[in-house]
């Protein structure tokens, strides 16, 4: 089980649209913006790699000290990242996926601008339970 | 009323499940919303390419959402990476979906490398409209153009994607053709992965 993650989406021109703390790790005075530092990154090697293959998941690329980065990038280029420091890679799969098929549902809504912030609370809670049941 | 299960409600559109995509949805219904549609842009701009531009951006909203949501329920989480590839797409997969049948044709242009069209003898969205004499060159079909653009832009390769008519000897109506100009860097990344 991971102790500590971030995960973020990010669009396809790399602006962040959502992110989250899952897992339960106690957070670093020091180090605070330490996740998205290393998320903004791995974003440059995201774009490399998204156009070599045709699969979604992107499996680790990334690598900081302990800290492993895991992207899924979807069809428009969106992409999901995830900073953990486990190999529970099953566990990451199955969680992209359900992380992505909430965001389609998010997308289907007319009124959400495509690109821009996820607000709603609900997709939070959500993705708040799948990162417990998942990592 | 024999056989009506009880629907099941769900709280937040986020439970709901997304379904496999089997409604059909009447056609005269979808006529009188597109013919709202058009009606409403009209008294909204002053001239035809304005209103081009409208309608192009309603069908790029739907494409946008198009692209991804067929991507998961047909594709199974596979993306597509390759030129060809988001072409036959196009024309067969989400042509399927939103008119019933795939496109007529899709070819590529002779005279310019980055040019390729999808015909069709006519499209779903103009069977019931004419477009009177003095509007010239407009034609309706910017919304299934706006769809396609929505699509390819969004899978990553930009385009230019425009609806015309083509006369063809022999048939009153012509032909629809939507003619897709690709953007430099899509040729560029295209040559670069072989």
């Amino acid at each position: 089980m991971t102790t500590a993650a971030c995960f973020i989406i990010a669009s396809r021109n790399d602006i962040p649209i959502y992110e989250a703390e899952v897992g339960s790790a106690a957070k670093r005075e020091d180090a605070a913006q330490l996740p998205q530092f290393i998320l903004q990154a791995a974003l440059d090697i995201v774009q490399d790699l998204a156009w070599t293959t045709s699969a979604m998941i992107l499996k680790t690329i990334d690598k900081f000290n302990d800290l492993v980065v895991s992207v899924y990038v979807t069809d428009d280029h969106t992409r999901f990242m995830l900073l953990h420091d486990s190999r529970s890679d099953d566990g990451i799969k199955s969680f992209f996926q359900e992380v992505h098929e909430l965001y389609i549902k998010s997308l289907l809504n007319p009124l959400y601008l495509p690109g821009s912030r996820i607000t709603s609370s609900h997709f939070n809670t959500k993705v708040g339970a799948l990162a417990r049941k998942y990592l | 009323m024999i056989g009506t299960g009880k629907i099941k409600q769900y709280a937040n559109v986020l439970d709901k499940p997304l379904g496999k995509g089997k409604q059909e949805v009447s056609l005269s219904a979808f006529a009188f919303l597109f013919s709202e549609l058009v009606q409403y842009n009209q008294t909204q701009v002053d001239n035809i390419s304005e209103l081009e531009t409208r309608l192009e951006d309603a069908g790029y909203a739907v494409g946008a959402r198009v692209l991804e949501l067929l991507c998961h329920r047909d594709k199974g989480n596979r993306r597509e990476t390759r030129l060809l590839g988001i072409l036959s797409f196009v024309h067969s997969t989400v042509w399927k979906v939103l008119f019933g049948k795939v496109a007529d044709s899709l070819e590529k242009g002779t005279e310019h490398e980055d040019e390729y069209m999808i015909s069709e003898k006519e499209l779903l969205v103009n069977r019931f409209i004419s477009i009177p004499k003095d509007m010239g060159t407009f034609h309706c079909g910017a919304f299934v153009a706006g769809i396609v653009k929505g699509v390819l832009e969004n899978a990553g390769f930009p385009a230019v994607v425009t609806a015309h008519f083509v006369p063809v000897e022999g048939q009153q109506r012509p032909r629809t053709t939507i003619l897709i100009k690709f953007a430099e860097e899509v040729l560029r990344r295209e040559a670069r992965l072989g």
